[in-house]
């Protein structure tokens, strides 16, 4: 039997940055705010415990923080004509669970997108002509500028403490910044982190080939700080335990460092943890929501009437709920038609790994943070002239040494032998003069009308509903662009002094088991027509207006950087419609 | 707020106070809309901490009572002091409540244990305490019944109480000293009156009682070290300035120390809710105490066990506290400042590395940081060598830790838990 709960003002799915950013805006508008979150409640200092978080068994092979496949998983197929098949162990991507989400295991790498990232299907078409992209690629305008998002894009840094060095304040092009950078009001909230030799070793190298290298945005603080909340952080100690795990120095950003004990002080919020939301209900119109049903650990089902649905959950699931909640027409990519699960993508990822003299170069790579490393932006976007090269887009790259862990860190020059004696010494000599980057080339990934989320027709999850199936495969202007951007990215190594540098290039087909990273985009993207966009310029629904859809399923195609800083200046600019607009007038905030 | 599913237990019984509350304050007596008289009984139940002891423990219903209070001597439950005419103390005369207060006594003259702080209160005046119960008056009724008496025997016995009353209970409202400033008397007044410090911090003899010539020179109570609040180095607030006093209270952090544990309450309930020149007034009053004159000297850093508590401060310690002690102002605790680093006796300093601390989390300061507990990843010697290293490290000097004095300290937090 379902039990009905007194109604609230919003009702939030998933608590994890998106989520915990609308609990804290719409509670300071004075609504009555519930955020249902699937996974545990964590606190810092007891579930991130500095003497025993370091744990890479723990946390990065045995993925503790992550969803368990078995709780529920998607399908997923290469090919249309293929059959999809369940996965069972997280490989490409590491879905989140609990509250503080992605926002608890990332590495902090906190960017803007670049000006042109908004407008990109008119500015390709303007700069190249139609006929330059490639037939099936469905890239689209985002219905919101740069420049629209410029403040929000500061509040999250502020929120976050960012270390970073401006490269445009204002439109001045500053010394040491990144020159491609969309112009920023102020600089970053703090200054960037020190960088360890490597980095500084591949920022001179990269200076010396004429580019101009920054270090990467970080939301792993250099020096303590207090954010406009009042929450404080403390600097990062570059233990390396940054991606997979949390941070109980509290000196990464996440939910929990910088809004939730603001947010669990407020008489009006409430978290409800280990619940599981499985439809957002739709009154007989199918033009309005009223509310969620979720289901406890126990199995009891509960129905949360609630004026205001906001979707925070990770890119796929918001989809899956979507469309299990029959919102929006799903997408077929027969017919191009529909909206739901149309221009799903993820990034195109390659590394390149460089062996230097052992006598000459000891780069201790234990000393490291999430996101310090020396960049370069010449070849992300359209920072470059794509015209001789025959492909659109790119990423940055850059010397950024995540970590110098036990397991993973165990460098070998092609031709060792794969484990023994051979393979121990080689490890042993190689592990302090090797360079792997954890980030190395950050590609974007462009969306085809061929990559897709929709719902399995065969697998189905413990409540009887079908999985979310996903259909994506490499593209070969991926592919030119991937083999492109690691071709230059291993000059830079050389012109280092590497002995031997190895480019590891991202190949076809898709492989869902091999780790790139978790920026699954798309799918219920945003723009300015309902019959190719699931959302208007402010997240909302197009089909029904009491919904908004935070994350990155609504970037219509991915671009070459993190996405964090993204979904998050797009949260508090769709915060602000709610604010400013939504409430005074709730309905549509944009007429088609 | 956070909740599970559908925990809508504490409903009900919210309704059921909500719709008692009527006829109940009309029953209480009093001049209802005396405003001034009930708003000044408000801050000095804020200000005397009621709260701290007599909240339910669930926290749903303020002074339900029910709330067991640890004592040398066992534990002691606080009472309903809601205006409950059964249960609570609506029936009580002003006279009676007066009694209760000042003179220790309860309304069918059997003693009040000290776990209720009546010789502090006893500084009060009667209009003060009047005022309180003026404001006790205006809660919410909650039909609680509480059995207070669970100490064991010889302590059950409240006759025995007089012996206590005539070692140690002075009765008599506060006198102010004409030698002083207002502002000193005003933060002698809240320090030994209604906010009852020396309840904590001042050390007791054997039956309990405060050892006056040792006022607020810090005292073990209830598993923590209640530090020296005198102006002593280093085991007090020397290095304290008036101001880090005032944040201390007012947040429940400065730019040395967090509160946690029982100081955690009395900042949430009381300090944090005191105006800015009362917190002032207690500042100038406590820099103006005099601290105990022993010279302890420092382990030497040779020594085989301050080697070993070094190597571990390097391994786990520093990267929070720095290899200094200094920490991060607000954030983390400096172990150089910190009057719970060097205390006499080393309570709390074991039990936060064995357990860890939650610090308080206030409007103020809502981060609210926490230290992880070490207890499982330790044993006694690499604490008692840990705690010993702090003792005698950073200008301080303090007597080492053993391996004893940790076992101990696991036992009685094992049986507390």
């Amino acid at each position: 039997m379902t039990t009905r709960l007194p109604a609230k003002d919003a009702v939030i799915v998933g608590l994890g940055w998106t989520g915990s950013i609308l609990a804290n805006e719409l509670t300071d508008a004075g609504l009555d705010v519930v955020a249902i979150e699937r996974g545990p409640w964590r606190n810092s200092a007891t579930d991130f415990a500095p003497n025993y978080a370091q744990d890479e068994l723990r946390y990065r092979i045995r993925h503790e923080l992550f969803l368990r496949p078995a709780q529920t998983t998607f399908t997923f197929r290469n090919k249309m004509a293929q059959t999809a098949l369940p996965i069972r162990n997280w490989g490409a991507f590491m879905p989140p669970n609990g509250v503080g989400g992605g926002g608890v295991h990332w590495n902090a790498e906190t960017w803007r997108f670049l000006p042109t990232d908004f407008t990109l299907r008119s500015h390709l078409t303007q700069r190249y002509g139609a006929k330059f992209l490639p037939a099936d690629m469905t890239i689209q305008d985002w219905g919101v500028t740069y420049d629209e998002l410029e403040p929000h894009y500061d509040r999250f840094e502020y929120l976050c403490g960012t270390s970073g060095t401006a490269g445009n304040l204002k439109g001045r092009i500053q010394p040491g910044g990144n020159p491609f950078e969309g112009p920023r009001s102020r600089p970053y909230p703090t200054p960037a982190q020190q960088q360890p030799f490597s980095h500084t070793l591949f920022g001179k190298a990269a200076q010396g080939l004429g580019y101009k290298p920054f270090p990467q945005p970080s939301g792993n603080l250099s020096r303590a700080y207090v954010n406009p909340l009042g929450v404080r952080m403390g600097p990062c100690t570059y233990c390396g335990y940054c991606e997979w795990f949390g941070c109980a120095n509290y000196s990464k950003a996440s939910p929990q460092t910088t809004i939730l004990p603001v947010l669990v002080r407020k008489p009006n919020f409430l978290a409800r943890d280990l619940c599981e939301v499985t439809r957002i209900n739709v009154d007989g119109s199918g033009g309005r929501a009223t509310g969620v049903t979720y289901v406890d650990s126990s199995g009891q089902e509960f129905e949360q009437p609630a004026q205001l649905v906001i979707l925070c959950a990770y890119t796929i699931f918001n989809l899956q709920l979507l469309l299990l909640s029959k919102i929006g027409t799903p997408y077929d990519p027969t017919s191009n038609r529909g909206v739901i699960g149309r221009n799903f993508t993820h990034q195109t990822i390659s590394d390149v790994e460089s062996f230097f003299d052992s006598s000459k170069f000891i780069f201790n790579p234990f000393i490291a943070s999430g996101a310090i490393g020396m960049c370069i932006d010449e070849f992300n976007g359209d920072n470059f002239d794509h015209g001789p090269h025959g492909f659109v887009g790119g990423g940055y790259m850059g010397q950024v040494q995540t970590n110098g862990r036990p397991i993973e860190t165990t460098p070998v020059p092609p031709g060792t032998p794969k484990w023994g004696a051979k393979w121990k010494q080689a490890v042993r000599e190689n592990y302090l003069s090797a360079l792997k980057p954890g980030t190395g080339v950050h590609g974007s990934m462009y969306s085809y009308r061929d990559v897709y989320v929709d719902l399995d027709p065969t697998y189905k999850d413990r409540f009887g509903r079908p999985l979310a199936r996903i259909t994506l495969d490499f593209h070969e202007n991926e592919i030119r662009q991937n083999r492109f951007l690691t071709d230059k990215f291993a000059q830079i190594f050389q012109a280092m002094g590497a002995k031997q540098v190895v480019k590891q290039y991202r190949l076809a087909p898709y492989d869902i088991n091999d780790y790139q990273t978790t920026h699954l985009c798309g799918g219920a993207i945003m723009g300015t027509d309902p019959k190719t966009s699931a959302l208007n310029r402010y997240l909302q629904s197009w089909d029904v207006p009491n919904l908004f859809v935070m994350g990155a399923s609504a970037f219509p195609q991915n671009a070459g950087y993190n996405p964090t800083g993204t979904l998050a200046a797009l949260a508090y600019w769709s915060a602000d419609a709610i604010r400013t607009r939504y409430l005074k007038n709730p309905g549509p905030l944009v007429h088609a | 707020m956070r909740d599970r599913a559908g925990k809508y237990a504490a409903l009900p019984l919210l309704c059921l106070s909500g719709a008692l509350c009527n006829c109940a304050t009309a029953q209480s007596g009093g001049d209802q809309q005396d405003f001034a008289l009930i708003d000044r009984g408000r801050y000095l139940t804020v200000a005397a901490d009621c709260a701290a002891c007599h909240d339910d423990p669930d926290g749903h219903h303020p002074f339900g009572g029910g709330r067991a209070i640890q004592t040398p001597f066992g534990n002691v439950v606080a009472p309903n002091i809601t205006p409950d005419r059964e249960t609570g103390i609506g029936a009580m005369t002003e006279a009676q409540f007066d009694a209760v207060l000042r003179r220790g006594k309860l309304p069918d003259g059997r003693n009040v244990y000290p776990a209720m702080p009546f010789p502090y209160y006893t500084r009060m005046s009667e209009t003060d305490v009047r005022a309180i119960r003026a404001y006790l008056g205006t809660v919410a009724p909650v039909a609680h019944t509480v059995a207070s008496d669970q100490l064991p025997f010889p302590f059950r016995i409240r006759a025995s109480m007089w012996v206590w009353d005539a070692l140690y209970f002075k009765q008599g409202d506060f006198k102010e000293s004409p030698s002083q400033s207002p502002q000193w008397n005003r933060g002698a007044y809240l320090v030994e009156g209604p906010g009852h410090c020396g309840a904590c911090h001042t050390p007791k003899g054997m039956l309990g009682g405060d050892k006056t010539d040792q006022a607020l020179r810090g005292y073990s109570i209830q598993g923590w070290f209640a530090p020296d609040l005198t102006n002593d180095r280093p085991r007090g607030l020397a290095d304290w300035s008036n101001e880090d006093i005032v944040e201390y209270l007012a947040s429940g952090h400065n730019r040395f120390a967090a509160a946690s544990g029982p100081m955690a309450e009395e900042v949430s309930h009381s300090s944090s809710q005191m105006r800015r020149a009362d917190l002032e007034a207690i500042a100038v009053y406590l820099k103006n105490q005099a601290g105990a004159t022993d010279n302890d000297k420092p382990l030497s850093p040779k020594d085989p066990v301050m080697v070993a508590g070094a190597a571990i401060y390097a391994d786990l310690c520093s990267a929070c506290h720095k290899p200094d002690g200094s920490g991060v102002p607000y954030l983390f605790p400096d172990l150089a400042a910190s009057a719970s680093v060097a205390s006499r006796e080393p309570t709390t300093l074991i039990r936060v590395v064995l357990e860890g601390a939650q610090s308080v989390a206030t409007a103020k300061e809502p981060t609210g940081p926490a230290m992880p507990a070490f207890g499982w990843q330790l044993n006694d010697a690499q604490v008692a060598a840990v705690t010993t290293y702090v003792r005698n490290s950073w200008h301080h000097a303090a007597a080492a830790v053993s391996a004893g004095d940790v076992k101990e300290a696991r036992r009685t937090l094992n049986a507390a838990n």
